[in-house]
């Protein structure tokens, strides 16, 4: 007998949530990025399970789940270009000493 | 109902490596470390899909994200002085922040689960063995009737095209031009 989905979902609500607990934390922009990616990770693996459980005729959830990963590559090579022009500026990527517009 | 199969062994291996790795990943000090430990995360989702019998997602999961993604972020981690070594101070109360928040959805989202009971019947769960050819695959995303997406395949495209624009411009050295 297979896993049930419930096994997956739990998998990914425990990613889920450790990316949370790192993106509240971290004070680093790089960590922050990371801890989105694995948050990115949980939901298309929930989406996944979820197509091959439950509706398994159709491949909703894992075309979702391709957007998402083509998405997420997008996003993450402009926010480390973004990052590293902030570094040029201000030789410091702490999100407590990025306070330009502050002021 | 027996649980103990090999494939189910390595599900159960498969999900304790991504939450030992996740858990890794945020707390980790050293950054570059933090990045490897994301990659062995990336990794085993890529094994969780093949379980599912997904071979072509978890192509795209390991060549996109393990092999781009990660790549992207250790060769930004090395061009950023210091971010390698540093060793970064948690103040107390942040950290209970975080575990409180964490914490608070992850119960509640776990009694969800728990509550639901999802139907999944046997008949359906016997199509699981079988593989979903490349051909499926291919007229999935090209198509334009019901349950076909070319219109995001398109978008994605143009969107690919404006980030590609987009990180030159921003990551160009801007005081060259002004010499």
């Amino acid at each position: 007998m297979s896993i049930p989905v419930e096994y997956y979902l739990i998998v990914s609500t425990l990613l889920f949530f450790i990316g949370v607990y790192g993106f509240v934390v971290r004070k680093n922009l790089i960590s922050i990025l990371m801890s989105i990616e694995l948050m990115l990770n949980a939901v298309s693996i929930n989406f996944v399970a979820f197509n091959r459980f439950v509706y398994p005729e159709h491949l909703e959830g894992y075309m979702y789940s391709l957007f998402v990963i083509v998405v997420a590559a997008a996003e993450t090579a402009v926010a480390i270009s973004i990052i590293i022009n902030v570094y040029r500026k201000m030789k410091n990527i702490d999100t407590k000493s990025i306070n330009e517009l502050k002021n | 109902m027996e649980l103990l199969t090999a494939s189910n062994i390595i599900f159960f291996i498969l999900a304790a490596a991504i939450i030992l790795f996740g858990i890794l990943t945020v707390t980790s000090k050293k950054v570059l470390r933090a990045a490897t430990s994301l990659f062995f995360v990336l990794f085993c989702i890529a094994g969780l899909y093949l379980q599912m019998n997904y071979q072509f997602l978890a192509a795209v999961q390991l060549s996109v994200y393990a092999g781009g993604i990660v790549v992207l972020f250790v060769f930004a981690i090395l061009l950023i002085k210091n971010l390698g070594e540093e060793t970064e101070q948690l103040c107390g109360a942040k950290r209970a922040l975080g575990i409180i928040t964490a914490l608070t959805g992850l119960v509640i989202s776990l009694i969800t689960i728990y509550k639901y009971g999802f139907h999944t019947d046997s008949d359906r769960c016997n199509d699981i063995a079988a593989i979903i050819d490349m051909n499926e695959i291919g007229q999935t995303l090209m198509g334009t009737e019901k349950f076909q997406y070319i219109l995001p395949f398109e978008a994605a495209s143009v969107l690919l095209l404006a980030c590609i624009v987009g990180s030159i411009v921003i990551a160009q050295n801007h005081k060259e031009e002004k010499k």
